[in-house]
């Protein structure tokens, strides 16, 4: 990655492409829970992938998979939404 | 094969636009620009050019189309005066930030209060520090030959900033001269295509453009703008040498009228000039030393060339077409910068305020009499 | 094929607006975006006007955004979106861009940029009818700066600008209807919809952008912070809005109106008691306001109601 620290050497106008740009871990946010999943009980519907703000749903292709705690904030939304009751927030 | 017809400023400038035939001007009306957009208009409306114009519904949003369009990828032009320019503001500042190559004719004019839609320099002054390229046309002709070239620097990859054309409002927009048209073919050799580099219409490359920055980035970006600023100069000077090859007329930094031998200069922006050098000649048929030194780029300040211009002179007079209550009119203070150190006796005068005719005799006073700060006022002249 | 699996789908594998922004926990905004750019199967470009998605999303060298996206300033977006478009038209009619679909473009502006300080450029790009998707997420204040009160805050909420106290019980106006505003300007789509209703904005996305002309989506949206309820309750609170009838959930085609849904008509109190900025109203002695609310409320169901052509049972 380039180095962003001079002016020299900035991209112009602030222009930023995704690919390169650095990415801030807000899994550091919570504040003592996590989303658990038990996916023997998951229907995989989709909707806390939908709901979560922080796209922090992981899927594989349209299957659920988990969650990215690198980001995930802990708001408990995907637990509440989840109309089988297969997510729960745990202490961490 | 010359073209030449009897045109005002603003139809002229119109022409220019016709020939660059840009892709898209978000306009809105305001004294004096009018016939600019009005002319431009019509021939759209004959299909002698194809622009896409967009009548929006005030100058902020002109200026916020304007970028718009140009970070997608379409070259953009524009035109306003004054107010417009004036409620636009905030969002010149943010195409000059965000690199949109926008060029926007300005018709000089007077900012309120109280409303005056006649021409002072005040407009231009109110955004100086905008980070824009701004050059001041003397003559019709001149509006022309500026901005026909004014996409070349505004898109040069070294610069990326919208530049104004400034013409005075009613002394040049709305009077008559002889102008000299180049052929639609040279314009549109001489521009040539527009490109950007993240045109936001391409959606295969993505890019966020328009970031919030806190203290750890904001200096840095900000000092990377007025780099390119500094460029815009260099890059100014070529472009005028590519036009001079085309047209015969050079339109550099600035015009050094009779100023190799002058003890005694003047120094102004615009129309005024011709003016001056009137009284130039006359003086010079008295065998006095004056010489005039006319800017052409105000933004970027050509202050080497300045300072190299005026080297021999005793005697320096700003004309300032616009104030700065409490503090050093513009012009006065680019000039009292450039020739720090230099032991020329410089002066400082604001003149022609809201449409305020500067007659010869007023100029005459400046070289030879005892000079006022303020120029063609009636009371009390002498004002510390 | 479910349309949450269609979804998905759209976004071959690259979310338009990824984590890593600083949106509050629990906001309701990316729900809003996403379900949005998601559902949209052309490429998109996304005009952001100054608020609290554009600030936590794009914090320089950082950025949550995988399209290509423009911010330019509070008041503008419909303004800048406008010129976007006529970019777009100009180089389509000089076969100056790559064959292939038309770019959508897209608006997400909060309250405070469509309501108040957008309403000018809204106005304008609305008239001059041009071809562009205006999503406003209406989590009703100014939200980015502390909670300030905007002309989409609801009679009786407490902002910080319009604060319940001893004298005072919150705003004192009514809030503008925005969606009228943007049905009087003749645009061929016009709808209301809610944040975690998102089968029913998937469905007015799709349709809006298929318009052939300008399109409006006014999308309720809650904020935890400034509405004062737990973050986990998105859903809860924004289903008391709806089924309240506080806000009603309709589209208006070619000046024809379509209800979307027939809710309950549950009590005002079950919306007003789902968060803290109305819980002055709860106070003894405002059972008046209470009532003034419900009145409110029910008064513009049966205007709305009396206006729809089509409504279901």
């Amino acid at each position: 990655m380039a180095d962003l620290s001079t002016w020299e050497t900035l991209p112009v106008a602030g222009a930023v492409r995704p690919g390169v740009a650095p990415r801030t871990l807000t899994g550091g946010w919570r504040t003592g829970e996590r989303p658990a999943v038990d996916v023997s009980l998951c229907v995989n519907c989709l909707l806390c992938w939908l709901y979560c703000p922080d796209s922090a749903v992981t899927l594989s292709g349209e299957t659920f998979t988990g969650f990215d705690l690198d980001y995930c904030k802990g708001c408990g939304i995907c637990a509440d939404v989840c109309p089988v009751a297969a997510i729960a927030m745990v202490p961490e | 094969m010359s073209d030449v017809r009897l045109l005002t400023g603003g139809e002229a400038v119109a022409h220019a636009m016709r020939q660059v035939d840009p892709d898209v001007v978000p306009v809105y009306p305001i004294t004096p620009q009018t016939p600019i957009i009005q002319t431009f208009a019509k021939l759209v409306a004959d299909g002698q050019a194809s622009t896409e114009i967009v009548n929006v519904e005030s100058e902020h949003s002109a200026m916020s189309a304007a970028i718009g369009a140009a970070l997608a990828g379409g070259r953009t032009m524009s035109a306003t005066s004054s107010q417009g320019l004036a409620l636009m503001a905030e969002v010149v500042y943010i195409a000059a930030s965000m690199r949109a190559p926008i060029v926007m004719a300005l018709g000089n004019r007077a900012l309120s209060g109280p409303i005056n839609i006649h021409c002072d320099h005040s407009d231009s002054m109110l955004i100086r520090d905008s980070g824009v390229v701004q050059l001041f046309a003397e003559n019709a002709q001149e509006a022309y030959d500026l901005m026909v070239m004014a996409p070349r620097i505004a898109e040069d990859p070294r610069v990326l900033l919208p530049v104004l054309v400034c013409l005075d409002g009613f002394t040049i927009t709305h009077s008559a001269e002889p102008v000299s048209l180049l052929p639609d073919d040279d314009v549109t050799r001489f521009v040539g295509p527009y490109s950007v580099p993240n045109a936001v219409l391409d959606t295969t490359s993505p890019t966020t453009q328009g970031p919030f920055a806190m203290p750890d980035y904001y200096f840095e970006l900000r000092r990377q703008q007025a780099a390119a600023l500094e460029t815009a100069l260099d890059v100014l000077e070529e472009v005028a040498l590519d036009f001079e090859r085309l047209s015969g007329r050079r339109n550099g930094a600035l015009e050094a009228y009779r100023l190799e031998d002058a003890t005694r200069a003047l120094v102004a922006l615009g129309s005024t000039a011709g003016t001056i050098k009137d009284v130039v000649d006359e003086l010079r048929d008295e065998h006095e030393l004056a010489g005039l030194l006319r800017l052409v780029s105000f933004r970027t300040f050509p202050t080497a060339a300045v300072a190299a211009a005026l080297d021999e002179c005793t005697h320096v007079a700003v004309l300032d077409r616009a104030d700065s209550p409490g503090g050093t009119p513009p012009l006065h203070a680019e000039l009292a910068a450039a020739l720090y150190g230099s032991d020329v006796e410089l002066t400082g005068h604001v003149y022609g305020l809201g449409g305020r005719d500067l007659h010869p005799s007023d100029v005459r006073a400046v070289f030879t009499g005892t000079p006022t700060p303020y120029l063609g006022l009636r009371g009390e002249r002498c004002l510390v | 094929m479910s349309r949450l699996k269609t979804i998905v789908r759209n976004q071959r594998g690259v979310q338009p607006l990824r984590g890593g922004h600083s949106l509050c926990q629990g906001c309701g905004i990316p729900m809003v975006a996403r379900t949005v750019l998601s559902t949209i199967r052309q490429p998109v470009v996304v005009v952001n006007a100054t608020g609290c998605l554009e600030v936590a999303t794009t914090r320089f060298p950082s950025t949550a955004w995988n399209v290509p996206w423009l911010h330019v300033a509070f008041e503008n977006a419909a303004a800048v979106a406008s010129g976007v478009e006529s970019a777009q038209r100009a180089l389509r009619r000089r076969h100056a861009l790559p064959a292939g679909q038309e770019v959508a473009v897209v608006v997400f502006a909060g309250d405070g940029g469509t309501y108040d300080i957008g309403l000018q450029a809204l106005s304008g790009a609305r008239e001059r009818g041009h071809r562009f998707l205006f999503v406003c997420y209406d989590n009703e204040a100014y939200m980015n700066t502390g909670v300030q009160r905007s002309s989409a805050t609801p009679f009786g909420a407490s902002t910080t600008t319009s604060p319940a106290g001893l004298e005072s019980f919150g705003k004192a106006q009514r809030r503008k209807d925005m969606t009228a505003i943007a049905i009087a300007h003749h645009v061929p789509y016009v709808a209301q919809a809610a944040s975690t209703h998102w089968h029913d904005l998937s469905v007015k996305v799709e349709r809006a952008v298929a318009a052939d002309g300008p399109a409006f989506l006014n999308v309720l949206t809650d904020c935890p912070v400034g509405w004062g309820h737990e973050p986990q309750l998105s859903r809860r609170v924004i289903d008391a809005a709806v089924e309240t009838c506080f806000w009603p959930l309709y589209e208006v085609v070619d000046s024809r109106y379509r209800l979307s849904y027939r809710p309950q008509h549950a009590p005002v109190e079950e919306w007003l008691g789902s968060q803290q900025r109305f819980a002055h109203l709860f106070r003894p002695g405002s059972e008046g306001l209470v009532r003034q609310i419900q009145d409110q409320v029910d008064a513009e169901w049966d205007a709305l109601l009396a206006r729809c052509d089509d409504a279901p049972a």
